[in-house]
Order: structure tokens, then C-alpha cells, then sequence
């Protein structure tokens, strides 16, 4: 299945494709109207000078950020867009209450019967507390009921992570006093199912679950090349090794695609090399299409089946490494306009 | 030497997390059966505790039958600060408004069995209903708060435990205003009788409760849900971008630590037969908050141990230096109040703290590790490692 993938990623379909994504803070426009594909299976790299825009693309692709306009679609499912009818959503939560009020007040008028009106007026008060805290839990009932009525939200970073995509962060973020395998475990979350009551009654289909989570992420320590390092606080660990850490964090949720935010940033030659390796060997053993982020250019036409180039949060190329390295326009956002 | 050295620094990079490798077969026994280490750390002190007050000094303090009945009272402090150790140490959410929970269950039993509501609902059942209407009203009011972090969350929270209290005490018609409830049913169970001059029932049923309440935590702790408490107390949005649900995380979190409040309601009222606005005012959430500080935040046996010594000091120990100061008229200290003066000590106690030892005084040893940067060595750096940082340098 991956010989497959690594085959033919150009005939694959789009796995995630973005749509004239825009993201303005205030008076910066910080991405604008820029499209993306990634066909399964392939790496694809995002380049650019510093401050274009990169990370903000990527934090909308991970649901972080609400971009301002466009829309990304995963797997052909539309996650991520400018909210659509939003204010729609407090009145669906106030209307089945305020209705049942309206009915209580009639039912008074009619039949003046006090315990009618208070009965009533309870279950109004009840079902408010309920969709309130649906909507504030949202479930998957829930946001697959929104669409009825026309309204969309975007999809929030765990909701992504559901879905199938993983990332890391540029500035390495683990959480740094747990242990490297609690690390691992915490990536796990939205693969386990096991729930409060489970563990608070440490029922066999916990205890079931907590034995082969902890051997799938010592599989994965063991993949990225951590074996044996259960037990280490994860601070403690060697810069290097935090970033293999971080990545495989973000394979423990099985993700189907990978977003790596510059994990060559701050190593050392031997060590990149390593972590092309790396990257190369996720594709080729686990199938996954990964997005890369990378200022490393021996990284980033080494590995990358596709490039995209970002400068003043606008795409000014798109193409095979050769396309890019010989595009003009990429060659003056690097280095500036010949002198006339 | 050098080869226990290194055990022991094995052993302190094993995590703060119940599995870690044990130095001793005794102790990796108790490890990897938590609840069983529970259940027989209880009993032992369980038992423990009644006979110590007899020997002196503690005998000439009280006789036994009074010690008994403030360890059950402490016990309603213990299970207060293990909740709160779940909101504040687990999943870092600074709550100040602790005591709204506390007084919920209270009233919900109060209103459940009383003469003065009329209803007489059955004790046992009452403790989880308790806890179950703390846990909704934990959810309500954490609702509201999360986007909040740090010192907002704190001073919203701050809002919530001033105005539960004050509700129940405008709510005269309900609640009987500043009068308080009172005539709350004691519990029942076949031929024990729970009275006010037999404190014994009180203290094995607090000593079952807590050791129950002690038991899930730890479990809950070591669980899917315990580890991303930890993720995002550590770091949300890292947590959020792997797949933690953060808002029902941070909700569940909120509603365990408050319904071991309601259990704690259910039972002082129960056992106090008063239910009153005033006991729970902004001092109670500060004083379980001080009692998991002190403590050690995010170490179950230590905010345990941490909020009973603060209870006894408060309750008992402090009304005995006076004693003992006017007994032997001491100059000065014999003319000072101290019961008078116990916020100033916490006070004092909590600045010393923080200055000698910010991680309390049974530290968690992922707490310590957080508060002690500097005398942290990595334990084992394999080569490459020494030559990563070197880079990095």
C-alpha cells in the first residue's frame, strides 16, 4: 500500500486541499488567498523568507487559527472556513427553551393551573442547561446536526487531530515534565476510548487498553529512534532528540497526514541528516504525506516531491524542486532584485 | 557509592506517575498496586490515629473521644483539598471560589433531609446526589471560564465563591437566610447510631470515604483522562494539537474536583445538623487552597497528609498554645490570641513555604522537578547528546 503511495503521488487525489485561504490579523494580512494541494502520499515542502507567513498557514491548516476567508477541505470533507451563519447557533440554543416558555405562558393563561406553569418552566430551564452544555462539549451529533440549519464552524486542533492530521511545532512544545513515554501516551488521546468511569473502576477493557497503548508508543519511541528512553524526563533529553520526541507525539495519533513545522531548525548537519531519514522512512513504512515547513534548502529539495513558496503571506511559486529552484520570483525573494 | 547514586537517580527519573521503577521490592509492590497501598496507608493510620491521642502530649490537649471528632472533621477537609487538588494541581486551573461546591452539597442535603424543607431522604443515597449536583454546578460555572487562564481564571472563580454563598443567603424563603438550616438529619445505617456524643461512626465513615475518594484519584491519575490534565496544565495548545479535547477535559476536571466538594458537603452537614452561609466564605476556599500549597500540589498522599495537619493545627493545636501559655504565664505570648491570629500564621507559613520550599511539603516529584530547574541533571546523556547541546552552545 505505501510502495503504491510512493509510486504514483502525482495520479493520487488531493488529500488535503486549501482553497484561497486568508488570514488577516487587524491591518496584516498574513496569508492571502492561497491555495494548496498535497496528493496522498507525497511531501511537500512550504518555503519562504522569514515572516511570510508560513507558520500562520500551517496553524490554520491545524485548526489553530480561524482563517479570514477561503476554506480547507481534508479528505474531501470541508473542516476548516470562515464561520457561516454563526449567529445562528445562540438563537438554535435559546429557541427550543424560549418555545416551551411560550407554551407555559399559554397553558397559564388557559388553564391558571401554578404547578403547569412552574413544571414547565423547570423543563425550559433544563433543556437551556443542556444544549448549552452540548454546545459547549460538542459532539458529534452536534456538529454533524449544524450543517441542517446552514451554519459552519470550523473544526477545532483536536477535531483535526481526529481526523488524521498531526503536527509538531517550530519552537519544540512537549509537555516537559512528563516522561517521554507519558509524552507518547498524551499523543494517543484521541486513539483510546477508555473513559473515567473506566479508569476509576480499572475495568479489564482499561487495563486492556493501557497495556497496548504503552507498547504501541514504545513502538514508536523505537521508530524514531528513542528506544529505551521510557522513563526520561522529557526535558532532560538532548535537543535533537526533543524534536524526535515531538514527532513521534504526533504519529502516536495515527495521523494519515503529517505537519512537520522545521524539524532541522537549530541541528546540527549529522543530525539532519538523520532526520531526513527519518522523514523519508514515515513515508516510505507508515504511508503518510507529510507538509513540511523548512529553511534547510538541502532538506527541502532533497526530500520534497512538491514545493510551495510563500513571501509576504502570498504564494508566488508552485512546482517540482527543479521549478523552483530556477523560478525568478523565488530567486528575488531570497535574494533581492538584481541592480539595475 | 557510586552504583546508589545512580539507583537513586534512576529512581527520581522515574516520573511522578505510580509506575515508576521501585528501589525495593516492597515499595515496587505498593507501585504497581496503588489501591492497595491505599486502602492499607489508611487502615494503618485509621488505626493509628485513636490510640496516639491517648498517650501524652496529645491526651492532656483533649480526651479521646473530642480527637476523634475533630479528625472527622479534618477528613471534610481532606477530601475538600484532594478535590481541589484535582482542579489546581492536576489540571493547573487556579480556583479560588473551592468552597461554592462544598456549600451545594451542603444544601442539597440540607434541603434532601431536614425538618425544615420536610423532606427526609435517606443519608447514603443523598452523598452522591450531592456530589452529582456539585459536579453539574462545577460544569456551569467552569463553563464560562475556558478561555481563561492564570489569574483571570482565578479572579472569575473568585467571583463564583462569592456569589454561591450570598445567593443562599438571600435566598431566605428557600434557604432560611442567615439563619441557616438547621435540624439536618444525621445518617443512619442499621443498628450504628451516628450522634453527637459517639464520634466514632463519623470517623470510620470519613476514613472510608477518603480512602475510596484516594483510591480513584489515583487511579484517575494514572488514566487517559490523569495524562491530559497533566498536557494541559504542561502546555494547552500543544495538548489541544494532539488530540486532548481541551474543553471537556478542563470541564471534567472542574466536575471532579467539585463533587468530591459535595461529598464533603454532604457529610459536614450531616454531621454539623447546621447548614449555615457563613461556613462557607471566601477563608474556606483559601484555606483548602493554602492546604494543597503547603501540602504539595499534585501528590495525593501529600495534600492529604498537608490539609489534616492544617485542620489539627487550626482546630486543635493552636487553642492549646494559648492554654499552654496562660498556664505557665509566659510574658507576651501568653496575652496573644493565636486562634485570633491563624491567618497570620497561614499567612506566615505560606511565605516561608514559598520561599524555602515552593513545592510543599510531600512534593509530587514532577512538582519538584518544575520548581528545581537548576539541580536538574540529565540522567543519562548518551554521547550524541553531549554533542547536540554542544551544538547548540
Amino acid at each position: 500500500m505505501s510502495d503504491a503511495a510512493v509510486a504514483a503521488p502525482e495520479r493520487r487525489e488531493a488529500l488535503l486541499r486549501a482553497r484561497r485561504v486568508t488570514k488577516r490579523f487587524g491591518g496584516l494580512v498574513a496569508v492571502r488567498e492561497t491555495d494548496l494541494e498535497i496528493p496522498a502520499g507525497s511531501i511537500v515542502s512550504l518555503i519562504g523568507p522569514n515572516g511570510a507567513g508560513k507558520t500562520t498557514f500551517f496553524n490554520v491548516l491545524a485548526g489553530i487559527l480561524d482563517p479570514t476567508g477561503g476554506e480547507i477541505e481534508f479528505r474531501g470533507q470541508r473542516m476548516i472556513a470562515r464561520p457561516v451563519r454563526a449567529w445562528l447557533e445562540p438563537v438554535l440554543w435559546v429557541l427550543p427553551s424560549v418555545l416551551i416558555l411560550l407554551v407555559a405562558v399559554a397553558v397559564f393563561a388557559v388553564t391558571r393551573s401554578v404547578l403547569a406553569l412552574q413544571v414547565l418552566v423547570l423543563v425550559a430551564i433544563g433543556l437551556l442547561i443542556t444544549t448549552l452544555l452540548l454546545a459547549i462539549i460538542r459532539p458529534l451529533r452536534y456538529r454533524q446536526l449544524l450543517p441542517r440549519f446552514g451554519v459552519f464552524r470550523s473544526a477545532r486542533p483536536n477535531d483535526m487531530v481526529t481526523a488524521g492530521v498531526g503536527r509538531t511545532f517550530q519552537n519544540i512544545r512537549l509537555f516537559q515534565n512528563m516522561t517521554v513515554l507519558e509524552n507518547v501516551l498524551v499523543g494517543m488521546h484521541s486513539r483510546l476510548h477508555s473513559t473515567a468511569v473506566d479508569a476509576i473502576l480499572n475495568s479489564k477493557r482499561h487495563q486492556r487498553e493501557e497495556a497496548a497503548s504503552r507498547d504501541r508508543a514504545r513502538q514508536l519511541l523505537g521508530l524514531v529512534g528513542l528506544r529505551g528512553r521510557d522513563d526520561v524526563i522529557a526535558r532532560n533529553l538532548p535537543y535533537g532528540d526533543q524534536r524526535r520526541l515531538e514527532i513521534a507525539r504526533a504519529l502516536a495519533s495515527d495521523p494519515v497526514l503529517l505537519l512537520l513545522d522545521e524539524p532541522t531548525a537549530g541541528m546540527n548537519p549529522r543530525e539532519t541528516s538523520e532526520m531526513m531519514a527519518l522523514i523519508a522512512k514515515l513515508r516510505s513504512e507508515l504511508g503518510l504525506t507529510i507538509l513540511l515547513i523548512e529553511h534547510d534548502m538541502r532538506v527541502v529539495m532533497g526530500i520534497s516531491d512538491r514545493i510551495t513558496v510563500l513571501d509576504h503571506g502570498e504564494r508566488i511559486a508552485e512546482g517540482t524542486p527543479e521549478e523552483v529552484r530556477r523560478d525568478p520570483k523565488v530567486i528575488e525573494a531570497y535574494l533581492g532584485r538584481p541592480a539595475a | 557509592m557510586s552504583q546508589i547514586e545512580d539507583l537513586s537517580r534512576r529512581a527520581s527519573a522515574s516520573g511522578g506517575g505510580a509506575r515508576g521503577r521501585a528501589l525495593s521490592p516492597i515499595s515496587g509492590f505498593f507501585g504497581r498496586h496503588q489501591s492497595l497501598s491505599v486502602i492499607v496507608g489508611m487502615a494503618i493510620v485509621t488505626t493509628v490515629l485513636p490510640l496516639i491521642v491517648l498517650l501524652p502530649p496529645f491526651s492532656g490537649f483533649n480526651v479521646q473521644r473530642v480527637w476523634l471528632d475533630s479528625f472527622a472533621n479534618a477528613g471534610v477537609f481532606v477530601l475538600l483539598a484532594l478535590g481541589l487538588n484535582v482542579v489546581v494541581g492536576l489540571a493547573g486551573l487556579l480556583d479560588l471560589g473551592y468552597a461554592a461546591f462544598f456549600a451545594i452539597g451542603a444544601y442539597t442535603y440540607a434541603f434532601g433531609a431536614s425538618g425544615f424543607s420536610g423532606n427526609d431522604f435517606p443519608f447514603w443515597p443523598m452523598l452522591l446526589v450531592g456530589a452529582m449536583i456539585a459536579a453539574t454546578f462545577g460544569i456551569l460555572l467552569g463553563a464560562p471560564t475556558l478561555r481563561l487562564r492564570g489569574d483571570y481564571l482565578a479572579i472569575v472563580t473568585l467571583g463564583f465563591g462569592e456569589i454561591v454563598p450570598l445567593v443562599f443567603l438571600n435566598a431566605e424563603d428557600i434557604t432560611k437566610g442567615t439563619n441557616g438550616i438547621t435540624g439536618v438529619r444525621r445518617p443512619e445505617l442499621g443498628p450504628i447510631e451516628f450522634t453527637a456524643t459517639n464520634p466514632v461512626p463519623f470517623y470510620i465513615t470519613m476514613a472510608v470515604i477518603v480512602t475510596l475518594v484516594m483510591i480513584f484519584l489515583y487511579r484517575l491519575q494514572d488514566s487517559r483522562l490523569g495524562r491530559s490534565w497533566m498536557a494541559i496544565r504542561e502546555d494547552e495548545l500543544a495538548a489541544a494539537s494532539n488530540g486532548v479535547n481541551t474543553v471537556t477535559t478542563k470541564l471534567l476536571a472542574f466536575a471532579l474536583g467539585a463533587s468530591t466538594a459535595g461529598f464533603a458537603g454532604v457529610f459536614n452537614a450531616s454531621k454539623l445538623t447546621i447548614v449555615h452561609p457563613d461556613q462557607f466564605l471566601f477563608q474556606v476556599s483559601f484555606t483548602i487552597l493554602a492546604m494543597v500549597v503547603l501540602g504539595g500540589m499534585g501528590n495525593i498522599w501529600g495534600v492529604a497528609v498537608g490539609a489534616f495537619t492544617v485542620f489539627i493545627i487550626q482546630s486543635v493545636l493552636l487553642k492549646q498554645l494559648n492554654g499552654f501559655f496562660n498556664t505557665f504565664q509566659v510574658p507576651i505570648l501568653s496575652d496573644i490570641d493565636f486562634v485570633q491570629y491563624q491567618f497570620l500564621l497561614y499567612g506566615l507559613a505560606l511565605v516561608l513555604m514559598m520561599l524555602l520550599r515552593p513545592e510543599g511539603l510531600f512534593p509530587s516529584k514532577r512538582r519538584r522537578r518544575e520548581l528545581h530547574t537548576e539541580s536538574d541533571e540529565p540522567t543519562d546523556r548518551s554521547p550524541e547528546g553531549l554533542e547536540s547541546a554542544a551544538v547548540l552552545q
